[in-house]
Parts: structure tokens; sequence; C-alpha cells
């Protein structure tokens, strides 16, 4: 066992670990951050995706070792202090990007991230950005038309989807 | 009750944003693994790696010594226990019932899947249970395998259980009485078409993988299970009464938060049962959260079937008979719904939305040495539309007339409609549908289409299918007839709180659905008050009446009308309160926008004045009715409910490389009314990428000795954003149904129905125009199968 | 997983003293190890991990010319680090999804030798130096078969030097479920000559295909390899595809990667 510190949503967090403890279970076990999953064992689903030192990754396939020092985000620090939800998160509210919810954080982080690198990104770029995040629920169809939401972009023209009123 | 427009209290129709999302995009859902309880142990199952063996003994000595090891349990454990039941009984042709193999906890005598868990051990912590797995020594004599289906059932085969007579489960003939006039039929048509194909096995992939956990109260003898259920009144009595033999006074079983289901999470598994009975022998709560790679291994699959389907015509076309043979994979143990899929879900829909007088279903059901297999989204209908619509399909190409012609022509037109395979469509107008499709798809424009398609190198293709499901299962007495054992009604509790919120606590699940969105539009729009002043409670026995759960799209057409049914008998003891109050007949009493009035009279009273004084009840027709506002009805339909579509894919493949690509894709569904149309498009988006994922991707495969070859996903294709378009849907041509109150059908499964067979006859067409001779590609239409198609014709 | 502890060196010369540990192992950006260890394929007493190495991280040019380009530089790195190599940075661009891009490596991806993998074919398709702790390999030497290499015992990879092509191009054909190449063709256009390398095909891991080498040294087109194919024998079968239909898609994906060769 050793000891790790880190700065998880702005404030310092630190806990015992093992070699093998991995990121996410530092966040789920030891912080009690559960919103971020795990949904699978081959880095392929993306539910665990979350942010070190800015830059998305899977969180079940990092050691929380290698994070000592690091700024990590979570989809518990996504939202504003009393609760407002963020641009990302709103706009998968406002166009029912989610359904079971399971995958959602991990599309919240992956979506943060993609904006940070393309502010309006095309519906392919979007698609292509996605392919390690697995939804099983939506047919990514209001994913992709939440996240051209977010970026500012007029979705008036997709079909289908209605959005909440 | 339901009208043209969204009503002002975010009523039916409306589609405000959903209540569940925020807890989960700001990642405090409440998953179950998100539960831990103080104390709480860690179990592991050590799983075979073999798909058939004799265990002739396991050597736990070492690993029982091994840290942190609180005890090792292995079937000698469960001995008293039940077996985990089959929940449906499926009687043969000649009279018999199925063959029904016992289907203990933990592996007896033998081990039959690559899986099948053999020892589980409880530790203070996961890695020391998963390192105490590894010590243990197990004596598995292995056993020859059966995969293939046809091979189980020669003369000689392996038998997956020794004690049955055969790895037949049952040889069901459907409708039997017709056999001989089908089989007359097809021998004097005009024409016939033969369609030999394969509906591949899946694996359902909810992105939460399954956890349960175990909790005993040695104080008050009460034991608790949170699961990933879609139905915990269905485990708690399959649990209860047939396995652990608790009494459901004494079990309380929570399903909270539910990260999908898709059918994979209706069924009773052992592992539920495991850290039940753990609990209380151990005095600790015991958790099992499920890997993805175990899931690969123990969640149990769809579909798999492998079908012969003939289709005759006339000399005009008619259709005359269908007559289809299909074998039916149960895998090695029966699961809770397993038998009844492949039959009553499945036989009764191959009438499809036609006229087509005579036909015959024979399906013979085969155990064999692989993971059990039982409903997945769509869960026999999708079987059935696949086949029917893949040889009518290949009828209009032999015939050289178009496909939806040869449709219009023998679809049902008139309604209610008793077809040949026992169901009576209520409503439906499918050439209403196909109408809607033609324009909305621009189908008149494809040909253009095709042409920029050629001028690219690609090739382009059309494919259109209808379809018709049997859904909101079902009426108790006619599934009971069928071998159901189990009623299917669903329940609702309507709780009006004292200030006049109110309370629904329901029967059905959600695990993605967003009830706790829409099912408050239903009554919110039968008082006239806003929709959020209602709160829906579900997921818990011991807060919730006794429901039979989600699946099947029944949630709105079953849970939706107790709903309705509970809601009314509020609104009459309500209007009796109200008529003393107003000193009034309580049938002179309209309720309003939430306001009660006397007929001819300017006397109201606000919803809000009644329900306190049902709750302090000083000026009160007390001898008359009692004090508070609770009410609670079971609703048990009188049919299935009938969801319709029409739909249209198009799509683009390389002849260089096989690949598909899917360039355009639209529906049109008929569901009756609609409650809340953004969380209906969002199933129907959901469902058709599923079915996608069936048609061009996901394949569930297992070598010739049992092993699985697509177990994680890097083998089995998961479908991703960018193997999918936007997709184009409909609703707005509902029929409504006749028989339940809110006239709904239910939507959940319409996309895994209809989708498979559009994506296959687009790719057949496209392949076609490029002048290949190719009639049938097998799912999934993957790049190397299409590819090896195109060398071959 | 297994226990383990994990180290993390800051030096190269103290992480090649780490990994004498018995059953020591190098940890690189963990994209393909952490779930090999998840699944207890592996039992590492201690892992070395080398995200701390700065000195092996970044892209830089040498006086030869030659992109040099750290081992423990991600693939997102590489993406935006190597515009000047169109085929490499592309590339990089497709490998895994972004959040794999931005923890694996190159080094990782070199030392695993994965025979579905994308680097390797970079590597051997242009003609790139494999730099080691203690030595240089070239990559004609450096691969030896599926997740076969020349690295020996605990021989950590430091840097990868490229010669940079004047045209060069990926083409990658994806493996539905894991988007691991089902075949991918790398092509490099030097001034003396053209090198081509294959991956995701070969029972034998990635290869040159020479034959299409020697036709487009005459004519860098891709209709001057179009009636050269590659026999299906030796040739990976599987659920996603069968060697006759890898070979096709050697010759398919080749052409392709002529053609869109910037």
């Amino acid at each position: 066992m050793s000891e790790v510190s880190m700065t998880v949503n702005g404030r310092p967090a630190r806990g015992r670990i093992e070699g093998r403890t991995l990121l996410v279970q530092f966040l789920r076990e030891t912080l009690g951050l559960t919103g971020t999953h795990v949904g699978c064992d081959t880095s392929q689903c993306g539910a665990c995706v979350v942010h070190v030192n800015g830059l998305a990754i899977k969180s079940c396939t990092m050691f929380a070792a290698e994070a000592e020092g690091a700024t990590v985000d979570t989809i518990e620090g996504q939202a504003a202090p009393d609760g407002t939800l963020n641009i990302i998160q709103q706009a998968f509210q406002d166009y029912h990007g989610l359904q079971c919810g399971f995958c959602t954080p991990g599309m919240v982080m992956s979506t943060a991230a993609l904006l940070k690198e393309n502010p309006k990104p095309t519906e392919q770029e979007i698609r292509s950005y996605l392919k390690g995040n697995i939804c099983r629920c939506t047919g990514y169809h209001n994913i992709v038309k939440a996240i051209l939401a977010a970026s500012g972009q007029d979705v008036t023209g997709i079909p289908g989807g209605i959005a909440a009123e | 009750m339901p009208k043209d427009s969204p009503s002002d209290h975010g009523g039916i129709g409306a589609s405000p944003k959903r209540r569940e999302d925020v807890r989960f995009l700001s990642g405090s859902g409440n998953y179950t693994d998100d539960i831990n309880l103080r104390g709480q142990a860690y179990v592991h199952f050590l799983r075979s790696d073999m798909a058939h063996g004799r265990i002739n003994g396991l050597d736990l000595s070492e690993a029982e010594e091994m840290p942190g090891v609180l005890r090792i349990f292995t079937g000698e454990d469960f001995k008293t226990a039940g077996s985990i039941p089959c929940g449906w009984q499926v009687t043969d042709r000649f009279g018999q019932p199925m063959q029904e193999p016992r289907h203990p906890i933990l592996a007896e005598t033998h081990v039959r899947h690559v899986g099948d868990p053999i020892a589980a051990i409880v530790a203070e912590t996961l890695n020391q249970a998963r390192d105490a797995a590894e010590a243990i020594i197990p004596d598995i004599e292995e056993l020859p395998a059966v995969v293939d289906m046809q091979a189980a059932l020669e003369d000689g085969a392996p038998k997956v259980h020794e004690d049955l007579t055969s790895n037949l489960c049952f040889d069901w003939g459907f409708v039997e009485d017709n056999k001989q006039a089908v089989d007359d039929a097809i021998r004097n048509a005009t024409h016939v078409t033969t369609v030999n194909l394969i509906n591949n096995r899946l694996v359902p992939n909810a992105m939460e993988p399954r956890v349960a956990i175990g909790d005993y109260n040695r104080g008050t003898g009460d034991y608790t299970l949170y699961t990933t259920s879609q139905n915990p009144h269905v485990i708690r009595l399959l649990m209860g009464a047939f396995v652990l033999n608790i009494p459901e006074h004494k079990l309380r079983v929570v399903a909270p938060d539910v990260g999908g289901g898709f059918g994979s999470k209706i069924y009773h598994y052992a592992e539920e049962a495991f850290c039940t009975f753990a609990a209380k022998a151990l005095n600790r709560p015991v958790k099992w959260t499920c890997t993805r790679s175990e899931a690969f291994l123990s969640d149990a699959q769809g579909r798999d079937h492998v079908t012969k389907i003939e289709l005759a015509l006339d000399k005009d076309n008619n259709f005359t008979a269908v007559r289809t043979s299909t074998l039916a994979n149960m895998g090695a143990y029966l699961s809770t719904f397993a038998p009844s899929i492949p039959t009553w879900l499945h036989g009764t829909l191959m009438a499809g939305n036609y006229k087509t007088p005579l036909v015959y279903v024979n399906v013979r059901a085969v155990f064999t040495n692989t993971i059990p297999v039982d409903a997945y989204r769509g869960a026999g209908r999708p079987e059935a539309t696949y086949q029917l619509e893949r040889v009518i399909d290949q009828a209009a190409r032999e015939l050289g007339v178009d496909p939806i012609a040869l449709r219009r022509q023998n679809f049902v037109t008139e309604f209610p409609y008793q077809t040949p395979v026992a169901v009576e469509y209520d409503s439906g107008d499918f050439n209403r549908l196909i109408d809607k499709l033609e324009a909305q798809a621009d189908l008149d424009g494809f040909d253009a289409r095709r042409k920029k398609s050629e001028s690219n190198g690609k090739l382009r293709g059309l494919g259109i299918n209808c379809f018709i499901e049997a859904c909101g299962i079902a009426p108790s007495n006619l599934v009971g007839q069928l071998g159901a054992r189990a009623g299917l009604y669903e329940s609702a509790t309507v709780r009006v709180n004292a200030t006049g919120g109110i309370t629904v606590m329901t029967g059905s699940h959600s695990h993605g659905q967003g009830h706790e969105t829409a099912f408050p539009q239903v009554v919110a729009d039968m008082i006239g008050i806003d929709a959020n002043m209602i709160e829906i409670v579900h997921g818990d026995t011991a807060n919730t009446p006794m429901g039979m759960g989600t699946y099947g799209s029944r949630s709105i057409a079953v849970g939706g009308s107790a709903m309705v049914r509970a809601t009314e008998k509020i609104i009459a003891k309500a209007k009796k309160i109200a008529g003393h109050m107003m000193e009034a007949s309580d049938e002179d009493i309209e309720l309003k926008d939430g306001k009660f009035t006397v007929a001819g009279t300017d006397k109201s009273l606000a919803w809000g004045d009644v329900t306190l004084a049902a709750y302090v009840p000083h000026n009160y027709p007390l001898d008359e009715v009692e004090p508070g506002l609770e009410e609670t009805a079971f609703y048990d339909p009188n049919n299935f409910t009938y969801p319709a579509g029409a739909y249209a894919c198009e799509v683009e493949v390389d002849p260089e490389t096989g690949k598909v690509t899917i360039e355009k894709f639209t529906t049109a569904d008929d569901f009756g009314n609609v409650v809340n149309p953004m969380i209906v498009d969002g199933q129907v988006h959901g469902g058709v990428a599923q079915g996608i994922g069936q048609a061009m991707l996901e394949n569930c495969i297992y070598d010739a000795d049992g092993q699985l070859l697509s177990a994680s996903y890097m083998d089995y294709c998961m479908p991703r954003a960018d193997d999918l378009p936007f997709i184009v849907v409909d609703h707005t041509n509902g029929t409504p149904c006749t028989h339940n109150p809110l006239g709904v059908k239910g939507c959940g499964e319409a996309g895994a129905i209809g989708s498979p067979p559009t994506v296959v006859n687009a790719v057949i067409d496209a392949l076609q125009s490029g002048g290949h001779k190719v009639e049938h590609i097998d799912m999934p239409v993957t790049p190397v199968r299409v590819w090896a198609a195109m060398q071959d014709a | 997983m297994y226990s383990f502890e994990i180290e993390r060196p800051a030096t190269v010369e103290e992480a090649v003293k780490a990994l004498r540990i018995e059953e020591a192992m190098p940890l690189a950006g963990g994209q393909t190890l952490i779930p090999t260890l998840k699944q207890r394929l592996a039992m590492p007493s201690v892992l070395v991990s080398l995200s701390g190495i700065s000195a092996i991280r970044g892209i830089c040019t040498d006086d030869a010319g030659r992109l040099c380009i750290g081992a423990g530089t991600t693939h997102a790195e590489i993406r935006d680090g190597a515009s000047g190599f169109a085929g490499l940075s592309e590339m990089a661009a497709n490998v895994g999804d972004p959040a794999v891009r931005n923890r694996g490596t190159i080094g990782g991806s070199l030392a695993n030798n994965d025979p579905s993998a994308c680097y390797p074919a970079a590597v051997l398709g242009s003609g790139a130096t494999v730099m080691t702790d203690r030595r240089e390999i070239a990559a004609d030497d450096f691969f030896q078969g599926m997740f076969d290499t020349a690295l020996e015992e605990n021989e950590i990879i430091t840097e990868v030097r490229f010669p940079v092509p004047s045209k060069s191009g990926y083409s990658k054909f994806e493996q539905p479920a894991s988007r691991f190449a089902l075949v991918g063709a790398f092509v490099a256009k030097f001034t003396d000559g053209v090198r081509v390398a294959i991956t995701g095909a070969s029972e034998s891991g990635v290869f040159r295909w020479r034959e299409a080498e020697e036709a487009l040294a005459a004519n860098f087109d891709a209709a001057s390899i179009k009636n050269l194919s590659v026999p299906a024998e030796g040739m990976i079968g599987d659920l996603h595809g069968t060697p006759e239909y890898r070979a096709h898609l050697v010759a398919v994906m080749t052409r392709r990667a002529v053609r869109d060769a910037k």
C-alpha cells in the first residue's frame, strides 16, 4: 500500500492504494465518486472516461498511482456548485441524449474533450470521436444531436428526435 | 383521453425534459454497484472453462486456507435449494410437456456450458476471492460437447443432460390442426418461394453489467436483495418461492437505477440466489459485480434460430400459405422465459401484416452446451418478421414484381382481423404506414441516388420491410392456457397526499424508458394538474404493489392502464368528497384543470381543497367514504397490443471491400396513441440501432468445442456512433389500440423487430443492382460475407 | 489483477535498474497491458512505469532530417507533432479512440508488436530506426513475428527515428469490433525507393510487400499495382476475415494508401 494524492474536481484528494488500484477504483471506492462507471474490461466502452490533466482518458485503464499529483475531473465536477447543469449536460437533457444513463458520464466527459479540441465539430467528426464510447440505448442519434447543439450549431434540420419542451 | 395537441399540464402528447436526467448527467445516479453495505464481503464465481464435463471432485483445501477467504460454496451446499425455475411450460405437437432439466445454482454433477458456475468463493476482498479461486483444484472430466443444433438432434449425439431422453426440449407445431391444409396449399401453389436462413445469436449487452448484493438481518429474519432487474417482484416470487423457500413478506428485492436491460435483466439468475443465500449463511452482506467478460459467459443470450420458410402464392400473387421449420437454441438450461420465445412470441406473428389464410409453424427447441438463450429486445418477433419479410422480398424478385406492391396487395385491411395463428389484431392501417414511408423516405428519388452512388463506384440498394408485433403482454388467462406459470397484469397505487401532490407506486420498472417522466403525464392529464405534482416510485418490492415489470413493450400499455384505473378510482372518490363539501350530488361534480365544479352552478373547489379534506376530514362524508385518498388497481389486458411499422433502408456497398454503410434509414410506426413523443423517438432510435447491429455487426459465435469466440468487445461488435446515420422516425399515423384506456400500443421493441430485414433486403438489392445474383446473406452482413458472396455470384 | 508494486522512475537508467527486479515488467501507456493484467494473463512483481521519464517523450528533428519521436510520446501527440509526415500523423490520428490516444504510446505499441497494430506498419514502412537504452535496431530487424520483437529482456525503447518520405499514406480497413487493423497498408515514397508495409494480415505479423514496392518505385501510382496480389497462404483467418479476404484487402488497402498519399 502506498499513498497517492491528486486534485479531483478542484479539491485535494488522497488515499491509500495498492499498485494494482485503478484510477476508477480510487474514484469510486476511495472517494465515493460513483458517477464514473465501469462497463467493460477491455478499454472499449468508455463509461469510465474522466479527464487527467485536461485530457480524456479511460480511468479503468490507468493506475491510480500514475495520477499522483494530477488534476482529475469527473462527471461530479461538471455542473455548477449550485447544481446548474453545464452547457453539454443541459444539451443532453434538452435533446434526450440519454436513456438508462449508464454510459452518460463517459459521453459527457468525452464531449467536453471533443469541444475543447474542436469547438464546432461536424456530425462525422462527432461520430468518429465517440468511437470509444458505447451506448446501447440511444442509437447515438440524440447524443450526436445534443453535441451539435451544445457546440452552438443549428440542429433544426436533423430528422426526427423531438427536443424536450 | 388522448388528444391532438399536448396539454398545458405537461400531460399526454407533451415532451417535457426527463426528470431522471439530472441525476444521471451529474453522476448522482444510484446503480446497484454504487451501493455498498457495511461489512459486505465479495463473491467471485469460479466458472467452467469447458463446455461439458463431469465433476469428479473439487479440492478446496488449499483455497480455503487463503487469506481473507470466508467460505467456499459448491453445488453440495445447494442440494436442498430449488432449481432455477423456468416460468413457461410449452406443450409439444403430441400433447406432451417439454423436457425440463434441473438448473442448479452451482453446478452439481456436470458443467454444461462455458461459464457454468462451479464454486463461489466469498472473501473479505474481491482480489482475495479471485486468488482463492485459482487455488481450487477441480477434477472435471471433459465430455464431448454439442454446439450445432442439427448435430445435437442426431441419434447418438452427446446429451447435454444425461437424465433427459435427448437434446430435444420440445417439437412444437402451430397451428397443428392446419398442418395438412398448409401442406396441400403449398403443393398446389402456382409459385413457392423458399428461403433458408439463420437468425444470429446475440449478446444483449446492457451497458451496466449485472450486480447482486444479498443482505440478511439476523434480528428480524428479513432478507434484502439489491439487483439489476427489470422486474423485482418477479425475482422475489421466483427466488423466494421456488429456489430459496423464503416467504415474500420476509424478502425485499430492490432494483434501483438500472443501466439498460433489453430482456437480459428479466430473468432470475443463479448469482442473485447465491448472494441472498450466502448473506444468511455468513451473516454478512455479499456483493457480486459482474465484469463484462463474465457477462458474456453468464447473461442469457438472444435469438439463435435456424429456419426454413416457404411462401406459397397463387397465380395472382396472393399469399396462400406460409410454412416454416425452425430449430431454436435453448442453450444448456431453460432460462426464465426461454420456451415462450420461439413459440408463442414467434409463431403467433407468422401471419405478419398479411391476410395469408394458412400458416403452419414448426419449432424444435434444442439443448446445446452453450449459454442459455432467452428474450432479447423483440424476442421471437424479430425472428418471425425477419423470415417472413426476407421470403416476401425474394418472392417479389422471383416473380419480377415490385416488393411494395406485392406487400400492399396482401395487406390485412379490415380490423379487427382474426389471423390463422390465434391472435386477433384490433387495429391498424398498413397502407397508411407505407404511404407515409414512401413520402418520408423519398422513394421516388431513389433511382437518382442510386445513380449518384454508382458514379462514386458504390452499389446502392433499397430495402423495405413491413411488420407487426404482439406487445403489451398479456391477458393472464390466455397466457395461462399457453403455458405461462405467471399472470401478466400490472399494478399501480396512486397515493394523493394531503396537499395535493401525488405519489404513484408502479409495478413497472424503468431502466432507460423514462417512466418517471412519462407516467406522470398520464395522471396529470386525467386530473388536470401540473405533471410536476406527480412522482413515480418503482423498483422496490417494499413500497410498490406486486407487479410483473418491464419487458415486451408493456409498460405504458399495461402499467399505464393500471395507473389510469387507479386514478379513475381516485377521481371517483374525490368527487364524492367534493360533492359533500359543495352540497351537491357527486354525479354533478366535474373535474377539469384541477378544479371541481358543480354542473350548472358557479360553485368550485380546488384540487388541493378536496385532497386536504380527505386527510383532515372535518367537513367530510365519513359515513359514506373513508378518509384518505389512495387507490390501487391491477390491470389485466384482454388482448395483446399490435404495434406495426413500415421501414426503409438505403445502403451503399463498397464492391472492392464488401463494406456496407447505411446511408438512410426511415421508419413509419403505428404505436397507437403516444404519451411522450420525445421518449418514443428515442426508443425507436435505440431499437433500430440494435436491429442494425444484428443485421450488420453483432454475432455470438462458439467453436465446435463450445468455446465462446466472441467473448469481449474486441470480437463482439457493438454498434458505435460511426456505424449509424441519423434515423428518420415518424409515429404520427397511429391507430389507437381499441382495448386499453390510453389507446397505446408500446414502442420499445419496434425498432429492433423492424430493422434487420430492412437492412438485409437493402444489401441484397444493392448486390443485385451490381449484377451479382446473390439471393441471401446471413446476418450479420459483414464485409467478408458480402465480399465472399460477390465472388461466388 | 495479481498484486504488484508500481515504480515510477524519472530516468531511463533508473527504469533499466528497476527492471532488473525479478518478474518486473515495463508499463508504457498500459492500453493493452492493463486489460491483459485484468484477465490475469500476466503476473509481474513490479510494473516499472515509463510515463514519468520526460527524456523519452516528445518529438524533434535531428541533423539528418529524421523525425525523432520519444518512445513515451502518445498517439495524440504524434498526430499533432508529426504533421510533416502525413502518413504517420494520419495513422496516429486513427489508432484506437481519443481516450486511448491520450495514454497509449508509440514505444508501448512497438514493444507489444500486436499483429493488428498500426505502428509496426508505419515503422517498417518508413524504414525507421528503433533506439533502445542500449542500441539501435533497424525496422527490418525489429519485428520478428506476432508479439515478437528483437528486444532483449528488460530492454527499453527510448526513441524511434523516422526518415521523412516525400509522400506517404496509411490506409486501414478496421476490424469492426476492436477497430484494430483487419488490414493496414503503409506506403512511403523516398528519393531512393518506395516501401510498403502491411499489418493485420499475416500470421507472421507486419511484413513488407516487396513486389508492390518495386512496381511503385517505377511509378508511384495505384494503377501500377492494380494487377498485383499476395497469396492467401499465411494470412490470418478469424471471425472477421478469411485468409483470402485479407489477401484481397492487402491489395485494395495498398492501392488506397498510394492513391491518398500526401
